[in-house]
Order: structure tokens, then C-alpha cells, then sequence
């Protein structure tokens, strides 16, 4: 087959990496990217958007159940209530594959060659690959690695039979009677919370002391008491040792050094994900390391010339968005112009139920970087949208500097909370102090008036508490 | 209120004194019990010294470069107890024991100014490492307009650099309108040497006017053991770490010094006398933040392929972190130069004195080569290697060279024993 030569090869079309080729073609670079899979890697196939998906359906489900139980506070109430799994899924993969659809034609509405199958590099700037009409070789003056990233395996729990990851878990055929977490980050809860909703007895095993550990207690405390409410078992400071000899049940060793046998149709694993490095080559670059990941500087370089790499292969945090921010960025820096990462913050979302978004530092975070702060906190349980919803559960806090009041962090967490990370990123970007937010007039009745009603809080005169 | 005395601690290894380079505490600074206040650079370690009291600063005894005599005093710190001097001894983790003898509630009543002090002193310093404060699109007109936004001072809310003041800034001609590069320039800035710099300088300077180098290049066809080095990557042990070449060539080191007992010794010009060490004790040129350290791997001759990289991983680790002990930092007899990606075609290696021989690591290229009908891309390396040339005549530089090449592009040989 001929070789193909061009101007910017982007190996993985995930997020980070189809941006960029979109971004690229649009700057008139000559672009090419080489994709295994579908178009849209985890993010798209098998990570936020069917996660999402199958958690707004349990949502649903769950609510419907509860109105059959007879526990609606609004009075209303439905006779059966059932779900058929196999449509849901059928739903899902629907949307994943418009969305699929979606980025194929953007990409060639970009001009961008999409080459299918999997890439190995011969050299820094050469790659093969394995495309299903034969080898194909590319030659690119620019390369940008997109590989993204994959579910880490335990070595006493490999993924087979009924210890599966997120990917699984999310076309799965039949639901689950007895569904095991391994992992209590935010993986391992949406799901487990969805499965919960769906009707499977969940237990979720985690090794810390606490459930999503890099959040703080306040922002966790309402998640967990939702778990218990949804009847989701959690156990903390406890390890997954394996399945037990005839593989129907998880061994556990709780903190207090006792072994238990917890019965599961599915062991479901989420202790990480880990960079998608071996195997294509990357590896004989050499290309120097942080830990695991490839190391970047600020305009994602690799210690290779012309060499990029973005998204989940430079390491935490593994979120899509920040990966299109650097794939955009990089598009625009290999057409000439002058970028490079000054990014205040990445939002981060945990659609768990209810919801938790951060932007910027947490009052912990702000101290321990030797700030002096204000902070100021406002209950769901004080706004009036909350309560028509009936999920007064929650707050929002802003955590600002004392001496100029400029915001350093926004955190919230409540039903729908996620929609408010636009403004909490926005007001960190431009350098909002708590007098912006407090000044800035927010539509009533909505959930976002607490975060005028923090901001004013944190200024000392909060008018609704 | 007491005052403490911290004096320079005896930091070991027969060392009378050391040089100042950090001081991580200015007068007036509160400091806390077990808080680094300074580091200390004795010949090739750097030792950090904490304060075994809290209190405040009122005195530092010397400047940065400094070279300080062990039981100098070096920092006068005012204390709530009556305790006035004490020693901080070498290993840091056992100094505070002492401090805490005094009783607890004293300590107690009288640190609370000091906190509140401290509060405010980081009330009015500028946070740490603050990125400036703008709009994404302030930033972005900053960037094109080649404005380092640092520079400016914001007349915005908080101190916020408003697109204003960008473009007041370049009106000012602060900022050349023209692109950088062919701006003249006229500032000059002066920077005293100090610590692991100096260090370096007084090494090369030695080194270059006392040993006569005659430098030598061969290139290598790697190929062969490249192959092998994937598959031995490919195949090893998790404990196992990824090899490079170095310890391919460490091997092939030992093995080829064993023919030419001259190439690995040291020599001491002012007696005359060259020594022939029979342990081959191969220095690897490692970069660290702070400049050029080079950490020993002992004894290459008794070590296997994967033990010299674990050594040497171990060694690189140690001396990136500052850890290194003046033993893994001394003792070689022969040394590897080697930049990795950025090894370039040709270099020439300074020999690390007093040693005769430094072998210096260009970097691997697929290059054209002629195999007697027609070219074929081999992955060829150049090896780079100098000699004292007072010890080393060139036809045995060039004998050593040939007999590493030799073994590095037929790999199997590195194996061979006997």
C-alpha cells in the first residue's frame, strides 16, 4: 500500500485526539488519524456517555419504583413498574452510535483522512497500520499521542467470567441479583448506584477509610447517606483477595483482619485506569516518564521533537475535557500560533447520586498552599427549586481569598449540581471575586441562586439563612 | 524569652566545613520545631539542617556561598524557654529529641505570638507560585502580543490584568511590537557560582588543564543489540527494570578493560604513579536539577546485565532526589557520558579525574549502510570516547574502542564468559 505522508498524524480518536484533528483540519494542516476502535475512545464507547445513559435510565426506573412503593411525596402513583435491560441497552447504544456517526462526519467535514486500525510506531515520526486491506505507513512531520487510557486489573481479580470492568458493565445482558464493587471512586459509585436503582443488591467494596477519597467529607456525606438509603452495602478499609474456590462469591478482608465470602453474580472492578502505552511501539521511543505517564510540558511536548502527546496518557486528571483542551491547544500550536496550558482550572464532575462538582481548590487545598480564605457554604435545603424537586439534599461552597475575596474554588454537591460547572469554571477563569458572583443577578427560582447566596455568605450577609 | 544558637553541625566524613547554599529562613521568620532552615554542601552530599526549637529568627551567620567551619554559630533563633545553645546533630531525625524537654505547657503559652505572626506574614506575602491573574481571552492577546503577562501589574479587581493594561504596556514599548527575536537586547546578569555549579567548574577546570585528552569516534552497528534489548524488555520480570544501553555497555566494558588493564586505573600526576584498580567501578554522568553528578556503579565486573541497571536505576533515582551518599558519588575508574535522545553524532567527553578513560554515548539513528550489494538501514551509534594521553597512546584508544565495538555489535560475546 502507499504511504501516506502528512503534515500532523494523531494516533487515537478519543476525545483528546479527535479534537484535535478536527482543529487541525480546520487551521488547514494536512491531518490524519488512526483509530482501532469506534471514533470517541472510552469517553464515547464505553465511558461517560453510556454511563450516563444507563444512569439516567435507573434514575428513571428508580423513581418509578418508588412511586409504586407508595413513597412519592407528590402523590403520585404507578401500579407495576418494570424494565427490559435489553432495550436499555439497545437505547444506549443507539446514542453511542449517532454520537459515533457525529464524530466521523465532523472529522471529515474537517478534511481529517481517518485511517482504521491499530497504529505501531516504526519511529517518532513513522507508523504502521494494521488496517483490515493491509499495512498501511504513515508519515507525519508532527505526531500526537491520544491513546487514552484502560480499566487496571487486579492480579487476584483478572477480568473473565464474572469479574468484569466499567466496559462490561455497561452491556451487560441481564441484571445482576447480587452485584460486588471493587473500588469506591467514582467509577465503582455511579455504577454501583445505577445497578442499585436497576434492582441489584450492591455491595461496594473500597481499601481507603472513605468512599471517593479525593473529595472531602462534607462533599461525601450526602453521597454516602444516599447509598444507604438506596440499600447499596458499603465497606471501607476492606480488601478484595479473590474469588472464592467454586467463583460464586468475592473473598474480603475487612480492616479488623477478618475474611468474609461475599456472594456476587458479578464482581465489578474499578480501582483505576492506567496509560494504554504497550504494545504500539511507544515504548521504544524512550519517551521520558512521570511515574506511569508520559511526561508533557505546558504545551503538551513529549521529551521527543515533535512528539505530543494529550488526554489520559499525560496522567491525572484522566477527564475528557481536559483532553480536548490540550488536543485543541496542540492543533493550534502546530499551525504556529502561540498556546500554551494556562488553564486555571478543570472542572471535575462525579455523577453520583446526588451529584458532586468541584472547580479549583477546596478549602484544604487553598490552606495548604498557604492562602488565607474565606468560605461560604449554602444549603439546598434553603432553595426553593431544591425543594420542588424534592432533593433538598446538598450545598454549594466558595472557598476565596480574604484579602481580595478572588474566588479560588467552587464546589457543590446536589441533585443536578453537574450544569453548574460552567459558571463555576467561568468565574475562576475570569477571576471573579465573591462581589461578581454576589452581584451577578441569578434567574429564581433555580438551584444556582446558591451560589450567589454562597458568594454573599462568604461576604458575610447571605439573605436567605 | 531565650535564644537558641544553632551551630554548624560535625555533617561526618572528616569534613571541617561546608558550604552554605540555601537558606530556606530569613530573620524574622517564625520557625517550627524539625523545619529545615539551611543546606549545607559538603563534597559532594547536600545536608539539610533543621531547627530542633521553634521560636523566631533574629540572626543568620552567614551568606550563601559561605564556607562555614563545623561548630560555627549559623542561625540565632529566639526561643520561649531559657535553653541558649545547642548543637544539631548530624543525622537530622534525632535533633529535635533534645528540644522536647522542655516542658510542654511553656512551649505552649509562648508560641502563640509567634503563630499569629505568622499568619500575618503570609496574609501580606503573595501566594506561592500564582499564575497571573487574567481573562482566557486577556491571556490569549497576551500570548500573541508576546507579553509574559508576570510582568504586569493588573488594575483590575483583586489585581486582575484587564486587556488595558496589556495593551498600555506594549503602547509603553515595554514589549518590542516587532517579534522577539530580532529585538536587541543590552541587560547582562551576573550569577555567582555556589554549591554543586561551583563544584563542577573546579572539577572541569582541573580535568581540561591537567590531563592531555585525545578523543576518538567510532560509529557501531547496533542493530544486533537492539533486537536483543527489545526482546529482553519485551520478556523480563516485573521486578525486572526497562535496560538501556548503558548496561550493555557497562558489560562490554568490563569485559574489554580486562585486555588493557590501563584504560580502567587512576593516575596521580604529582607522585607519577598510575594505580590499576582491578574491580571495575564504572561512573555514569547523571544530570540532575542542580547540574552534573556522576553516581558510581561498583564492582560492573561481578555484576550480570540486569543488576548493573538495577544499580544504576537505584544510583540515578538517588542522585535526581538528592540523596546520593559521598560513597555511591565516588570511587570510579572509568566513566559513561551518556545525553540519552539528546546524545547528538559526536562528542568530546572530559575525563573525570583522576581517571584515564571516559567512553561517551552518542545517540542510536537508523543510517544507510553498505552491506556489499546494497545500502540497508542500520541502527548505528557512535561512541565518542577520550583518554589521557600521557597514559593511553592512540593505538590503544583506538584498540580499546574497537574491541567495545566488536562486542557490542555481536552481543552474544558480552555473554561469553572465560
Amino acid at each position: 500500500m502507499k504511504e501516506i505522508v502528512c503534515k500532523l498524524l494523531v494516533i487515537g480518536a478519543g476525545p483528546g485526539g479527535y479534537v484535535c484533528a478536527i482543529r487541525a483540519g480546520q487551521l488547514g494542516l494536512d491531518t490524519v488519524i488512526v483509530e482501532a476502535g469506534k471514533p470517541g475512545g472510552t469517553c464515547l464507547n464505553v465511558g461517560c456517555i453510556p454511563s450516563k445513559a444507563l444512569i439516567h435510565a435507573a434514575e428513571e426506573f428508580g423513581a418509578t419504583r418508588q412511586m409504586l412503593a407508595g413513597k412519592n411525596a407528590m402523590g403520585i402513583r404507578v401500579e407495576a413498574a418494570s424494565i427490559d435491560l435489553a432495550r436499555t441497552i439497545a437505547w444506549k447504544d443507539g446514542i453511542v452510535g449517532r454520537l459515533n456517526g457525529g464524530v466521523s462526519a465532523l472529522l471529515q467535514k474537517a478534511r481529517v483522512k481517518i485511517v482504521h486500525g491499530r497504529a505501531t510506531f516504526r519511529d517518532g515520526k513513522t507508523v504502521e497500520v494494521e488496517t483490515e486491506v493491509g499495512m498501511q505507513v504513515v508519515r507525519a512531520e508532527t505526531v500526537v499521542i491520544a491513546t487514552g487510557s484502560e480499566p487496571v486489573e487486579l492480579a487476584a481479580l483478572p477480568f473473565r467470567g464474572r469479574v468484569i470492568s466499567s466496559t462490561e458493565a455497561l452491556s451487560l445482558a441481564e441484571l445482576p441479583k447480587k452485584l460486588v464493587v471493587v473500588g469506591g471512586g467514582y467509577i465503582g459509585l455511579e455504577l454501583g448506584t445505577a445497578f442499585a436503582k436497576l434492582g441489584s443488591e450492591v455491595t461496594v467494596v473500597e481499601a481507603m477509610e472513605q468512599i471517593l477519597p479525593q473529595y472531602d467529607a462534607d462533599l461525601v456525606r450526602p453521597v454516602a447517606r444516599r447509598l444507604g438509603e438506596l440499600g447499596l452495602r458499603v465497606l471501607t478499609g476492606a480488601k478484595a483477595k479473590g474469588l472464592s474456590d467454586d467463583g460464586n462469591a468475592l473473598a474480603v478482608e475487612t480492616s479488623d483482619g477478618q475474611e468474609h465470602l461475599l456472594p456476587a453474580d458479578r464482581v465489578l472492578v474499578t480501582v483505576g485506569r492506567r496509560p494504554k502505552i504497550s504494545g504500539s511501539g511507544i515504548e521504544e521511543l524512550d519517551l521520558d516518564r512521570t511515574g506511569p505517564y508520559l511526561r508533557i510540558d505546558d504545551r503538551c511536548r513529549t521529551s521527543m521533537r515533535g512528539v505530543y502527546a494529550i488526554g489520559d496518557i499525560t496522567g491525572e486528571p484522566m477527564l475528557a475535557h481536559r483532553a480536548m483542551a490540550q488536543g485543541e491547544m496542540v492543533a493550534e500550536i502546530v499551525a504556529g500560533k502561540q498556546r500554551a496550558w494556562d488553564k486555571r482550572c478543570i472542572p471535575a464532575i462525579c455523577f453520583t447520586d446526588p451529584e458532586i462538582v468541584t472547580a479549583g481548590l477546596s478549602p484544604e487545598e487553598a490552606r495548604a498552599q498557604g492562602y488565607a480564605i474565606r468560605v461560604g457554604q449554602f444549603p439546598f435545603s434553603a432553595n426553593g427549586r431544591a425543594m420542588t424537586m424534592v432533593s433538598e439534599e446538598g450545598f454549594v461552597r466558595v472557598v476565596a481569598r480574604a484579602d481580595t475575596g478572588l474566588v479560588l474554588g467552587l464546589q457543590a454537591v446536589g441533585a443536578g449540581v453537574s450544569e453548574l460547572s460552567a459558571s463555576f469554571a467561568l468565574a475562576i477563569e475570569m477571576g471573579a471575586r465573591l462581589e461578581d458572583l454576589a452581584g451577578t443577578i441569578h434567574a429564581h427560582p433555580t438551584r444556582s441562586e446558591a451560589v450567589q447566596e454562597a458568594a454573599l455568605k462568604a461576604l458575610g450577609h447571605a439573605l436567605h439563612i | 524569652m531565650g535564644e537558641f544558637t544553632i551551630k554548624m553541625p560535625d555533617v561526618g566524613e572528616g569534613v571541617a566545613e561546608a558550604e552554605l547554599v540555601e537558606w530556606h529562613v530569613k530573620a524574622g521568620d517564625p520557625v517550627k520545631e524539625d523545619m529545615v532552615i539551611a543546606a549545607v554542601m559538603t563534597d559532594k552530599a547536600t545536608v539539610e539542617i533543621p531547627s530542633p526549637v521553634t521560636g523566631t529568627v533574629v540572626w543568620l551567620g552567614a551568606e550563601i556561598g559561605d564556607k562555614i567551619a563545623v561548630k560555627a554559630p549559623l542561625v540565632r533563633i529566639e526561643t520561649g524557654d531559657g535553653e541558649t545553645t545547642g548543637d544539631v546533630k548530624a543525622p537530622p531525625a534525632e535533633a529535635p529529641a533534645k528540644a522536647t524537654d522542655s516542658p510542654p505547657p511553656a512551649v505552649e503559652t509562648d508560641t502563640r505570638p509567634v503563630t499569629k505572626a505568622a499568619s500575618v506574614l503570609r496574609h501580606e506575602a503573595p501566594a506561592p507560585a500564582e499564575k497571573p491573574l487574567a481573562s482566557p481571552s486577556v491571556r490569549l492577546f497576551a500570548r500573541e502580543s508576546g507579553v509574559d503577562l508576570r510582568q504586569l501589574k493588573g488594575s483590575g479587581p483583586a489585581g486582575r490584568i484587564l486587556r488595558d493594561d496589556v495593551e498600555l504596556f506594549i503602547a509603553r514599548g515595554e514589549v518590542p511590537s516587532q517579534p522577539v527575536a530580532i529585538a536587541k537586547r543590552t541587560s547582562t546578569e551576573e550569577i555567582k557560582l555556589t554549591g554543586l555549579r561551583r563544584r563542577i567548574a573546579e572539577k572541569m577546570s582541573l580535568s581540561t588543564s591537567r590531563i592531555p585528552h585525545i578523543t576518538y569516534v567510532e560509529e557501531v552497528d547496533m542493530t544486533a543489540l537492539e533486537e536483543l534489548r527489545a526482546t529482553m524488555n519485551r520478556d523480563r520480570k516485573p521486578e525486572q527494570p526497562k535496560l538501556t544501553v548503558l548496561p550493555f555497555l557497562m558489560r562490554a566494558i568490563v569485559k574489554a578493560v580486562a585486555e588493557q588493564p590501563n584504560v580502567n586505573a587512576t593516575f596521580d600526576d604529582d607522585k607519577g604513579i598510575l594505580t590499576r584498580h582491578g574491580g571495575v567501578h564504572i561512573g555514569i554522568a547523571a544530570q540532575t536539577p542542580a547540574g552534573l553528578v556522576v553516581p558510581v556503579v561498583k564492582n560492573a565486573e561481578a555484576r550480570g546485565i540486569w543488576d548493573c541497571a538495577t544499580e544504576m536505576g537505584r544510583l540515578a533515582d538517588a542522585a535526581r532526589a538528592g540523596t546520593a551518599t559521598r560513597d555511591e558519588l565516588s570511587g570510579s575508574t572509568i566513566t559513561i557520558s551518556s545525553l540519552g535522545a539528546l546524545g547528538g553524532i559526536v562528542s568530546t567527553p572530559v575525563i573525570n579525574h583522576p581517571e584515564v578513560a571516559i567512553v561517551g554515548v552518542n545517540k542510536i539513528a537508523v543510517r544507510p549502510a553498505w552491506d556489499g550489494t546494497q545500502f540497508v538501514p542500520r541502527k548505528m551509534m557512535n561512541l565518542s570516547s577520550s583518554f589521557d594521553h600521557r597514559i593511553i597512546d592512540g593505538w590503544d584508544a583506538a584498540t580499546f574502542v574497537q574491541r567495545v565495538r566488536v562486542l557490542l555489535e555481536t552481543p552474544a560475546l558480552i555473554f561469553i564468559e572465560g
